[in-house]
């Protein structure tokens, strides 16, 4: 009786910690997908492993922790390393060629396609 | 006529593609926002490492004259390449140097300033590396000339060589 009195007490104590301790690492992974390793090949902070990237995630946690929203950290890392941290920049005068170049190519190529099937 | 424009158009994008990915090549790979020049860095505070009592970064810089923070770690081979530059630029009355002890054992860090010898006026601990990340490091060494304002007036990513040596002395004679 008594150890199930203790069960009660230490469930109730543990679940709501262990509810936002998930809650805080879903929140790490989601946002440490969303940013580029500065200092590794192809891979974001998420997947690294790198001195750099478990720092960032320290970090995450931190500003976590101090009740900063998802894009303020965003927004912080970007003041901090320019746009390239971010997977999707931002459009502006800097990034507008990459942004509109792809739309350009695609339908420069659909006009192609479209004479040569249905004009000739 | 058409035939040819397209021809035109083609080989205009093919060289326009090809000019730009051969400049890449030759760009340095390290990036470094130019915003961040020019701009004042985070103050923070941080345990020193022989006396682990909590310092601002603000109470540690002199006025005029210039503030090196230099990060640093034991297990950091390139760190001992430049350590000797560092003990030149603490012999400069206008240069005060700042460790930022990055990712260490405070144990192998001291071990580190006994063999090597001590350029910092003070050495603040990072260990999580949060700090580093926080003036916008990317690993270590990296190296940063701040003015009395906290101003960041350059940044030396990686080892300081003879010549980047140079330009701070340059920097602290003006």
């Amino acid at each position: 009786m008594k150890l199930k009195k203790y069960l009660i007490i230490i469930l109730i104590f543990s679940f709501p910690n262990n509810l936002l301790a998930n809650v805080n690492s879903l929140l790490i992974d989601k946002i440490s997908k969303n940013l580029r390793c500065l200092i590794c090949q192809g891979q974001s902070v998420y997947d690294s492993q790198s001195d750099f990237a478990n720092s960032v995630k320290f970090l995450i946690n931190k500003k976590i922790e101090e009740g900063n929203s998802e894009e303020e950290i965003y927004e912080y890392l970007i003041l901090k390393y320019g746009e390239w941290i971010v997977y999707d920049p931002e459009i502006n005068k800097k990034t507008l060629f990459l942004w509109i170049f792809p739309v350009v190519l695609f339908v420069f190529g659909g006009l192609l396609i479209f004479r040569k099937v249905f004009i000739n | 006529m058409k035939k040819n424009i397209y021809y035109f158009v083609l080989i205009l994008i093919t060289v326009f593609v090809f000019t730009l990915l051969y400049k890449a090549i030759f760009q340095n790979n390290s990036y470094i926002p130019s915003s961040k020049i020019n701009k004042k860095i985070n103050g923070f505070s941080a345990s020193t490492l022989f006396l682990d009592n909590k310092i601002n970064i603000k109470d540690l810089i002199p006025k005029k004259k210039i503030t090196i923070i230099n990060i640093w770690a034991s297990w950091c081979a390139p760190c001992r390449n430049e350590h000797e530059y560092l003990m030149k630029l603490k012999e400069h009355p206008n240069i005060v140097l700042i460790g930022l002890n990055y990712k260490d054992k405070p144990s192998k860090a001291k071990l580190f300033i006994n063999d090597f010898g001590n350029p910092f006026s003070t050495i603040l601990k990072d260990p999580k590396g949060i700090i580093s990340i926080e003036i916008g490091a990317y690993g270590v060494p990296e190296t940063y000339i701040l003015d009395d304002n906290l101003i960041l007036k350059k940044k030396f990513i990686g080892e300081l060589t003879f010549k980047n040596f140079e330009e701070i002395i340059e920097m602290a004679n003006r």
